[in-house]
């Protein structure tokens, strides 16, 4: 469950977030973040025990159906209607090492592009059998792999003409708070990924192709689903070698 | 030529955008029956040992209106001063405390509550110790990378005024901004996301 080294759980802090390679807080383009971003400088601490440990989830919290979401919400017998498809991947830190027992929770919109929510007003219908939500748990190797529909893109109020390209919310727990993550990831080929304000926050090309997953044709399962993989990198830690902060270390 | 370091990037970050609750908390936004409750929504039961403590606050923008779509996680240690995580290596925690705690700001008044119970003392090195805290994250709509502070606690001066991270913050006023009001066991801790008084947030 928890990175170990010589069987002793790793207690080194992180390494520090790069923060040119993420977004920043205030990003025009993207217009609620201009009353949403804070303004002063982050305090900046190397990571304390408060930090370095974090939550894990059992598999015990996790049912049959939570990494379909093509049938997690459907009536029994019926699907959701929409490109099946499997989304797979690895959770690895920023060292490359497996991140194993790391809890992944998902949602998208259907297949029209429309997210079952009481404040989404776009005109596309709902999928009676689709409801958008899942979530799974890295095995011993950092490996996922969950099943749903290829999302479709949406308009919204931004720009006058906005869309989101499709795409799929990620929400990642670690092995400690500090590498709490929340992102989305897009689809290889898609040309609305380049025009989206909300991409374009990031101002690093290569860091918005990191959220790019590429079509995995050797994946694909003949006549079921089409495969696409995607890693998600975690922030890495300090070896815990020459580390003389806590007892016990 | 030198060798190669081969460090991997961090995936950047992304906003959780306006229907976070569809995948962190589906219950409360009314899609039901796809999880049996949402994770995080309790974190004490009738053995959880400590003094028991309400947390209740909002997240405020720059216009000082209360955010109606954000989502918080806590995470603390156990009244004994333990974080229940493998990565803790002094000793293992109240098994009946979960240390980590979800809760979306309500869609009417904007307004976060955890039920927990108030954490002990964790070292910060071998020879120093930080006041009883609580980390908190909170991500929303137009917040683009996941936001870091601390809650720390106003009956607690005396801790307060030696704990290594409050004694950072160089100007000085902005300390309060991590500190809660009220009193035990009913705290309340507004987040200010810009102005006056905005919260100090962490790069940690
Ligand atoms: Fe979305």
């Amino acid at each position: 469950m928890t990175d170990r080294t010589n069987g002793k759980p790793e207690t080194g802090a992180f390494f520090p977030r790069d923060r040119q390679w993420h977004a920043p807080a205030l990003t025009p383009g993207y217009k609620t973040s201009v009353l949403r971003s804070p303004q002063k400088a982050l305090l900046s601490l190397d990571g304390t025990i408060s930090e370095i440990t974090g939550p894990v989830f059992g598999h015990s919290v996790i049912g049959e159906l939570d990494n379909d979401l093509i049938h997690n919400f459907a009536r029994a017998g019926e699907s959701a209607i929409g490109e099946r498809i499997i989304v797979h991947g690895r959770v690895l830190d920023e060292r490359g090492r497996a991140v194993p027992g790391a809890l992944l929770e998902f949602w998208q919109a259907n297949a029209g592009g429309r997210y079952r929510h009481k404040k989404e007003s776009y005109l596309a219908p709902l999928d009676p059998n689709f409801g958008g939500c899942g979530r799974t748990i890295t095995d011993d190797e950092g490996f996922y792999a969950f099943r749903t529909i290829k999302p479709g893109p949406y308009p919204w109020p931004n720009g006058v003409n906005d869309w989101r390209p499709a795409h799929i919310h990620f929400s990642v727990f670690g092995h400690g708070f500090a590498q709490r993550l929340i992102t989305q990831m897009y689809f290889e080929g898609d040309p609305m990924i380049w025009k989206c304000p909300i991409v374009n926050t990031i101002p690093d090309r290569q860091a918005i192709e990191q959220l790019i997953a590429p079509l995995d044709w050797a994946n694909t399962i003949p006549f079921d689903a089409r495969a696409y993989k995607f890693d998600i990198v975690l922030r890495g830690r300090r070896s815990t070698l020459f580390e003389n902060r806590l007892e016990g270390n | 030529m030198v060798q190669q370091l081969n460090y991997l990037k961090e995936t950047p970050s992304q906003t959780a955008g306006p229907y976070v609750h569809i995948g962190l908390t589906p219950n409360f936004c009314g899609i039901g029956g796809v999880y049996q409750a949402d994770l995080g929504s309790h974190m004490v039961n009738e053995q959880t040992k400590g003094q028991r403590i309400t947390i209740t606050g909002r997240v405020i923008d720059g216009a000082g209106a209360p955010l109606r779509d954000a989502l918080v996680e806590i995470w603390q240690a156990d009244a004994a001063g333990l974080y229940n995580s493998p990565t803790e290596i002094r000793g293992s925690a109240d098994a009946n405390f979960s240390g980590w705690g979800r809760c979306a700001t309500g869609a009417e008044d904007g307004v976060f509550t955890f039920e927990t119970v108030k954490p002990g003392v964790v070292p910060y090195s071998s020879d120093r110790q930080m006041a009883p805290h609580i980390s908190f994250w909170i991500v929303a709509r137009g917040i683009n990378v996941g936001l870091q502070t601390r809650m720390y606690f106003p009956d607690e001066a005396e801790a307060n005024a030696v704990d290594p991270l409050l004694a950072r913050i160089e100007h000085r006023h902005r300390v309060a901004t991590l500190v809660a009001t009220g009193a035990a066991p009913n705290y309340i801790f507004d987040i200010h996301l810009q102005g006056e008084k905005e919260t100090v947030f962490l790069d940690i």
